[in-house]
């Protein structure tokens, strides 16, 4: 089969296979291309649809990305199960094969540095949650159909004792939430190699309950991880109307740029 | 140990750390997804997707 290569990551050379049904991102099954020290893991897709205009087409179209980066990260996550790999960039992609090994030979310093660093090592996400929408609770004025109603206000001071009581409920549940977000994330730095801050999820976009306050990445030894795990999960009743989710082991996506992650 | 549930991936938490980690590399298809605009995605369909708890492709 000619076309493209897609390039999922780069790896040291390993001994074991690679789980055998794996599909890859257009159906091609990801094989290894070693080329000196590194192995890069590439499938081949259709020019048709990873050659640029296509591609751009392609990464607007909602159901062909979650296919896509479901497919990449089913590599990824397989190669972790067997080594410590490096992720491209969702859609890295090169002309043939020779594109690819030039690519390894032109980074290879690079590849290699950051690999020693992740050497032996996944990602933990770590988001925290306010349960309660305190913006949306405190303009009841205008509440949102989705919103429970509060008990109607019977009169002018009613309604203001209301306001205020919600007011001042949710600006507690708001500073409490930052201090304990703060202190987590404190906490799980000290235990990590590595840290990084994703922005906060729009709740529209991932369905989930509440407000998202911290969405976090951690960069932990494999053989510290189990610890770590407890230690969110022993967070999880700490605070209530606060919500902690653990995400992972993932390959180390967020630590995988030149200079992330170091100097903890 | 703590067993870490394993419920199917968010496709949020996928692409926080496929479109916003791993090495961005140049390859011989020149596309700038690096930070800039999320590839334009079109968030009303995902919105509406999302809403819909439309199941995984995949099924898994």
């Amino acid at each position: 089969m000619t076309g493209l290569r897609y390039v999922y990551a780069v790896c040291r050379p390993f001994g074991a296979a690679l789980q055998s049904q794996l599909a890859g991102v257009a159906g091609d099954p990801p094989r290894l291309l070693p080329h000196g020290d590194l192995v890069a893991v590439v499938s081949h897709v259709p020019q048709a649809d990873f050659a640029e205009e296509a591609l751009r087409a392609h990464l607007e179209d909602l159901d062909w990305l979650t296919a896509t980066a479901r497919a990449h990260q089913q590599v990824v996550d397989a190669l972790t199960a067997v080594t410590t790999p490096l992720p491209l960039r969702l859609a890295t992609v090169f002309r043939d094969d020779s594109g690819v090994r030039v690519m390894l030979e032109e980074r290879e310093a690079a590849f290699r540095r950051t690999l020693d660093r992740l050497d032996g090592r996944v990602e933990w996400g770590v988001k925290v949650y306010v349960e309660a929408d305190p913006a949306q609770q405190a303009e009841p004025e205008r509440p949102a159909a989705s919103a429970p109603a509060a008990p109607k206000p019977v009169s002018g001071r009613d309604y203001l004792r209301q306001r205020r009581r919600q007011t001042r409920a949710n600006d507690d549940l708001w500073s409490r939430a930052e201090e304990f977000a703060t202190g987590l994330h404190t906490r799980l730095s000290d235990r990590a190699d590595g840290a990084r801050l994703h922005a906060p999820q729009n709740p529209r976009l991932s369905g989930a309950a509440g407000r998202n306050v911290l969405n976090a990445a951690y960069l932990v030894a494999r053989d510290a991880s189990e610890e770590f795990v407890e230690m969110v999960d022993r967070t999880k009743d700490d605070a209530p109307g606060i919500r902690v989710e653990l995400t992972g082991p993932w390959a180390a996506y967020s630590f995988a740029g030149e200079g992330e992650g170091e100097g903890s | 140990m703590t067993v870490v549930e394993r419920r199917e991936i968010a496709l949020v938490d996928l692409l926080d750390r496929l479109l916003a980690g791993g090495v961005v590399i140049t390859g011989d298809v020149t596309l700038r997804i690096a930070d800039v605009d999320l590839v334009r995605i079109d968030l009303n369909a995902l919105i509406s997707s999302v809403n819909r708890n439309v199941p995984s492709p995949f099924g898994d």
